[in-house]
């Protein structure tokens, strides 16, 4: 099989598209979430998408197969919250290893399957590692700016908990997503550098996932939320040495193009973006078609902006059909030249 | 392809990229508690949110990272790290640059790196323990993605001789790229400014040691960096700033030429090294190059020169030699060294001495600004100190204006002759202005009159000003990427006002492309991209001389020409398919087995002045508080945090005024709705049967999408929705309905609330007259569907589902994307008769008047769905011309925005 270095040196790969937005269809229900293992759970756990790898394993590996089908060579585990730090909304700190470990062989399931129908496209698994609901950088209380509501070693050792879980359970790629606090996204490259130390002496190298990054550009101004500019986002997570560097969610697809045509400028590794089907309307949903989104990801494309390219909140496996029909025909970006002299 | 270069790059909230042409770096030096009292105080007094002031001045005066050490015995070093760092990052203006955690304890180091989410330089690591704590400490710093220092300092101490600098250096550099992983461009050595003149002899060389491994260990690694504490240089002359200033300022200018890139150094004291008083600077030089100085003879001299600068007190001997000049001289020196103190008399004697104030602006203070440009161009001035000198400059302008207006007051005529005024702003929608300041400050070296806008200036604002002012360049600058929008607004403004003014464009988003293809070609009096300050001036330099200027201008427009004509060729084509493929991938309808649904009536049925009671209960109150740009979900937002209170108060206005529009009757509905047979004769056309001799069949003409459509996605036409002449002739014909509502009688109140200056009340009319119409509409429709058409029944639908449009069947209006050509309106009218039965009239423009009316179409069939044509290719273009009959002229005209 061939590696995902490989693979991208030959084509844009496609990234599948939201999770969320395919569970909802299920219209789910409280008893649906706890499945039978948490029917006596002492408190809600609706809404905790990440829990139905293990409750409802087959409705998490049948979005999969659509993304699959759709075309995604790279699919995301659904383990967004699964770390202790998140998990605690739910009072499910101690089962958020176990969520990763299920989400991770539910994925790997689906995604082997294609891979052994059509050797020649090999489908990969990636460990979605999300930005959590507390942030390093900035203050929850706007009395105190320097109080901070979270430890960046607490963080740091609840993404290492996540990361060896996703390893466990089989992911091949770690994709640190959403950052919107690079400090958070910080403390997971921290906390994969460690592992991986851990495991293989080194942290990097053989024996090691490769790591992808995608940052998120909340709004008008350009910048994280937590204020920085795009290169300055880029700089300060290009010590993880990534496979790819790119953007993904807070926008839709037209607003995320000069971004990404600024990232596909600067950085030294292969580029990803994966953006919202467009802004969310009045009623809070969204609503670009599956071409629209399409044809904006395709004029990337013939730009040669992009490595990697798929959709956030709001998109569906249509989105990901159009958008990799519409990429297809298209070379990937070219990696720059890394110069050694000045 | 794309090259990226091995440069320095660290991160605060804005990267900083340490590139050959960046001169020096200053590391501001003040937040440290071993080298600020009145920061160590502050910090000690637990007065955290004080002691950001002083980084704050760092910045402020030029400081590109910043250092922070909280080394004290008395300090608990991590928590106050932690604390101090926490705050900074808190503070925009501070966070914006880089960190440098220095401490020579290793885990107040780390635990600094836990709070910064840019890239920081570690200040310092080093092999003084060994090579296993030396890799330990790197790989840690690596792992949370820092820069490092590394001393030149190993297990047998600190390196003092050139051979020992490079060899330590070697050793480290060894290790932290083979080992550790690091970039070489991460790497910065510091090797040890140590105190000359200390009387010593073996001190003597320390000078010229450091700057001689500077040069060879960047030889040997040209991509790391070298740093170093320069106060310490000038240790054994403490207390004698003068000195110490001029020394600091000798070792930079050689040591920088060796290839040192950055110090911690309090770059707003340094001495220009030209303007050091000569005597001073040979014996310093002598100093530290170790020249004439067997026995010490050049360490004595300095020593007894220092002594006199001494004994006179402070600076004051120093000041009394230029302060002997003449006045020119004087406000040379104040512009040159940024000293404000005598500015003010000087520049009055200065007024007295010449003819007109305007000369002394033209005379000695430009000259003065020529040597701060000269200097700052020369790499032998830094940029603090260029803003040290504007504001010498302005201060001085300021004493001159009251006089300057006196005389144009008296002499209009006078104002001619001044300083080129060049107008700089920060477009809309953007706050970053570093880039356009630092222009601003070295085209104002060089004798322009700079009028700064300041950030988020408007386009009218800019140019009001500009017209106003008169003046001679406009400037803009952005850093955010819509910017470059904002520009182009800006260009077409000045071309709409027949402005004459060159327009620059700067910024780090900006580049040569853009400004080719986007923004010149919306205006013909010149439009530049300036890529930097020292750029700026000959630029401005050119337009502004009468002989240089359309030479200048003649180059650059080949340029762009050149440029847009690249771009052209790189450009993609969208994906569009042949009408005719287009035409063969229709929407799939089973006519056979489907029964089209007779209308209870064809023909047409009125509506007069229908109670609007029953109305008011279909109105979507989410465009009407988007028209008062309040969003959000209705009714959420009338809760909502932040506009709940407004939105509120709005809602209940606007309900108080429907019930007096209600009662009072100011305005009243009128509606017209009609069904006729219809056939699809063509893939795209429709024909409409009315059915009497009278009135003949009308065929509509619509358009289908020709964008490439990913596999079993139809190319959609609004025909496809009804059902074909060829299908079973057997069945029961097919319908299609139309509609035209308005809401009139609004002229006179408008007229009234006028009068009155009653805006709030006008508007919220008009916003409810829009919103009656609309909701006449939904009104109708499902009247149509559920009982004049009938073909839903039982339709139980909330008004939020009919928002969502969750009803069967549609209602698409001409002009509108599902069928963008508006000359159908025509026919709709013609069907109606909509301007006899309800009042509405079209312009010549095709909108309907009175403005709050609708009209559309009905279909009824349940694969109906609303789409948007997007652009035509010309094969269906020509073929709509013949369906049509209309001029290519015409067609063009009304059907332009979906040509491609």
């Amino acid at each position: 099989m061939k590696t995902i270095q490989e693979c991208l040196k030959e084509r844009i790969l496609i990234i599948d598209g939201a999770m969320g937005t395919m569970i909802q269809r299920y219209k789910l229900q409280e008893e649906d979430y706890r499945g039978e293992k948490f029917a006596n759970w002492h408190c809600d756990v609706k809404g905790n998408n990440d829990l139905l790898s293990i409750t409802q394993p087959h409705i998490i590996e049948e979005i999969h197969r659509q993304y699959l089908e759709a075309g995604a060579d790279i699919i995301e585990t659904n383990t967004f919250s699964s770390t202790v730090i998140a998990q605690a909304d739910y009072d499910m700190q101690e089962v958020a290893y176990e969520m990763n470990v299920a989400s991770a062989r539910v994925a790997r399931k689906a995604a082997d399957a294609y891979t052994a129908r059509n050797p020649d496209k090999p489908r990969f698994v990636a460990g979605a590692i999300g930005p959590m609901n507390k942030t390093l950088s900035l203050s929850p209380d706007v009395n105190n700016p320097g109080y901070r509501a979270v430890h960046f070693d607490e963080v740091a050792n609840a993404y290492y908990d996540q990361i060896k879980a996703l390893v466990e359970g089989g992911a091949q790629l770690l994709l640190i997503e959403t950052i919107f606090d690079t400090l958070n996204a910080k403390a997971a490259i921290y906390a994969a550098r460690k592992f991986f130390t851990d495991t293989t002496g080194k942290p990097d190298g053989p024996g090691t996932l490769p790591i992808m990054i995608s940052g998120t550009i909340t709004d008008a101004s350009g910048r994280t939320l937590s204020g920085q500019t795009l290169e300055a986002f880029y700089i300060s997570v290009s010590h993880a040495s990534p496979l790819s560097v790119g953007l993904n969610c807070a926008l839709g697809a037209s607003e995320m193009r000069s971004h990404v045509e600024e990232l596909s400028s600067i950085a030294g590794c292969y580029t990803s973006a994966y953006p919202n089907a467009g802004l969310p309307n009045a009623m809070g949903e969204y609503d670009e078609a599956p071409h629209e989104t399409g044809h904006f990801i395709e004029e990337w494309a013939a730009n040669g902006f992009v490595n990697i390219v798929g959709g956030c909140c709001g998109t569906t496996p249509d989105h990901i059909k159009h958008i990799a029909d519409y990429v297809k025909k298209f070379q990937p970006r070219q990696l720059p030249v890394l110069e050694t002299t000045l | 392809m794309s090259i990226i270069k091995p440069y320095l790059r660290l991160s605060g909230l804005e990267p900083l990229v340490v590139r050959p042409e960046t001169n020096f770096v200053n590391v501001g030096e003040r937040t440290n508690v071993t080298g600020s009292k009145k920061f160590a105080r502050l910090i000690k007094e637990n007065k955290y949110e004080e002691a950001l002031s002083v980084a704050r001045q760092q910045v402020e005066s030029g400081a590109q990272v910043i250092d922070v050490n909280m080394d004290d015995a008395l300090l608990d070093g991590v928590q106050a790290m932690t604390t101090y760092l926490n705050l900074m990052q808190s503070e925009p203006d501070i966070a914006k640059i880089p960190v440098m955690i220095d401490s020579s304890k290793f885990h107040i180091i780390e635990a600094g790196l836990k709070c910064v989410q840019g890239k920081c330089i570690v200040n310092s690591i080093s092999m003084k323990e060994g090579e296993e704590k030396f890799i330990e400490q790197a790989f840690i710093c690596k792992s949370y993605g820092a820069a490092v220092i590394v001393m030149a300092f190993d297990e047998k101490g600190q390196a003092d001789t050139m051979e020992r600098k490079v060899e330590i250096s070697e050793r480290a550099y060894k290790i932290l790229t083979e080992q550790v992983g690091f970039s070489p461009s991460d790497i910065i050595f510091d090797i040890n400014v140590f105190a000359v003149a200390t009387g010593l002899e073996e001190h003597n060389n320390y000078g010229v040691d450091f700057i001689e491994a500077c040069r060879i260990i960047k030889q040997k690694y040209p991509l790391v960096k070298i740093s170093g504490g320069v106060s310490n240089l000038s240790f054994s002359f403490r207390g004698n700033e003068p000195v110490r200033e001029a020394m600091h300022s000798v070792f930079l200018y050689y040591a920088i030429q060796a290839g040192m890139d950055m110090g911690i150094v309090n770059a707003g004291q340094l001495q220009v090294y030209s303007e050091i008083e000569p005597q001073l600077r040979d014996l310093c030089e002598d100093v530290i190059l170790n020249r004439n100085n067997d026995n010490n003879e050049a360490t004595d001299k300095l020593i007894a020169f220092a002594e006199t600068v001494k004994a006179s007190g402070k600076e004051v001997k120093k000041d009394d030699a230029w302060r002997n000049t003449s006045v020119e001289e004087r406000l040379k020196h104040a512009l040159v060294n940024g000293i404000t103190d005598y500015i003010e008399a000087d520049t009055e004697e200065a007024r007295v001495k010449y003819n007109r104030p305007l000369e002394v602006i033209e005379g000695p203070l430009m000259d003065g600004m020529n040597v701060v440009g000269d200097l700052f161009g020369a790499g032998k001035m830094f940029l603090p100190q260029v803003v040290k000198s504007a504001r010498v400059m302005k201060k001085s302008v300021a004493v001159l204006t009251p006089f300057i207006e006196e005389e144009k007051k008296n002499n209009p005529l006078a104002q001619q002759g001044g300083a080129a005024k060049i107008l700089m702003a920060t477009v809309k929608g953007d706050v970053h202005d570093i880039g356009k300041n630092i222009v601003g400050v070295v085209l104002a070296c060089n004798g322009y009159d700079i009028i700064d806008m300041g950030v988020m200036v408007p386009a009218d604002k800019i140019l009001d000003t500009a017209q106003k002012e008169n003046v001679d360049i406009i400037g803009l600058s952005g850093l955010i990427t819509p910017s470059l929008d904002e520009m182009v607004h800006v260009a077409r403004e000045m071309k709409r006002r027949n402005m004459t003014q060159p327009l620059l464009i700067g910024g780090a988003t900006t580049s040569r492309t853009h400004t080719a293809v986007k923004i010149e070609p919306e205006y013909g009096e010149g439009v530049i991209h300036v890529l930097d300050a020292s750029r700026s001036v000959t630029v401005a330099g050119s337009l502004l001389s009468k002989e240089q200027k359309g030479g200048f201008l003649e180059g650059i427009s080949k340029e762009y020409t050149r440029l847009r004509d690249d771009f052209g060729k790189k450009k993609s084509v969208k994906q569009y398919i042949s009408y005719e493929a287009a035409q063969q991938n229709p929407v799939k309808v089973d006519w056979d087995n489907y029964e089209p649904v007779t209308p209870a009536f064809t023909g047409i049925k009125t509506f007069d002045n229908y109670d609007l009671n029953e109305v008011r209960e279909f109105i979507d109150w989410g465009p009407f508080f988007i028209s008062w740009e309040l969003g959000g979900r209705f009714p959420d937002l009338l809760t909502d945090k932040v506009i709940g209170v407004e939105a509120t108060k709005l809602y209940n206005d606007a309900n108080a005024l429907l019930n007096k529009i209600i009662e009072e009757k100011w305005l009243s509905a009128h509606g017209v709705i009609g069904f006729w047979p219809a056939t699809r004769t063509g893939s795209d056309s429709v024909l409409v049967k009315q059915g009497d001799a009278n009135s003949g069949d009308i065929k509509l003409e619509f358009l289908r999408q020709q964008v490439k459509k990913a596999a079993n996605l139809p190319n959609l036409s609004l025909a496809d929705f009804i059902k074909p002449a060829a299908a079973d002739s057997d069945k029961a014909n097919d319908y299609i309905g139309a509609f035209a509502v308005t809401i009139k009688g609004i002229e006179p109140h408008i007229k009234r609330l006028e009068a009155a200056f009653d805006d709030y009340n006008k508007i919220m009319l008009q916003a409810l007259a829009d919103r009656f119409a609309e909701a006449f509409t939904e009104l109708l429709h499902k009247k149509v569907r559920t009982e004049y058409w009938g073909y839903v029944n039982n339709e139980q639908l909330s008004n939020e589902d009919l928002i969502k449009e969750q009803y069967v069947g549609i209602r698409p209006a001409p002009g509108y994307p599902a069928c963008p050509d508006h000359t159908e309106k025509y026919k709709l009218f013609d069907l109606l008769n909509a301007t006899e039965n309800t009042g509405i009239t079209l312009t010549e423009s095709l909108a309907m008047y009175p403005a709050s009316s609708v009209c559309g179409w009905y279909f009824s069939h349940p694969q109906s769905q609303y789409f948007g044509i997007d652009k035509i290719s010309n094969d269906q273009f020509e073929d709509y011309l013949q369906r049509k009959g209309l001029s290519r002229d015409e067609a063009e005209r009304w059907l332009r925005p979906i040509l491609d």
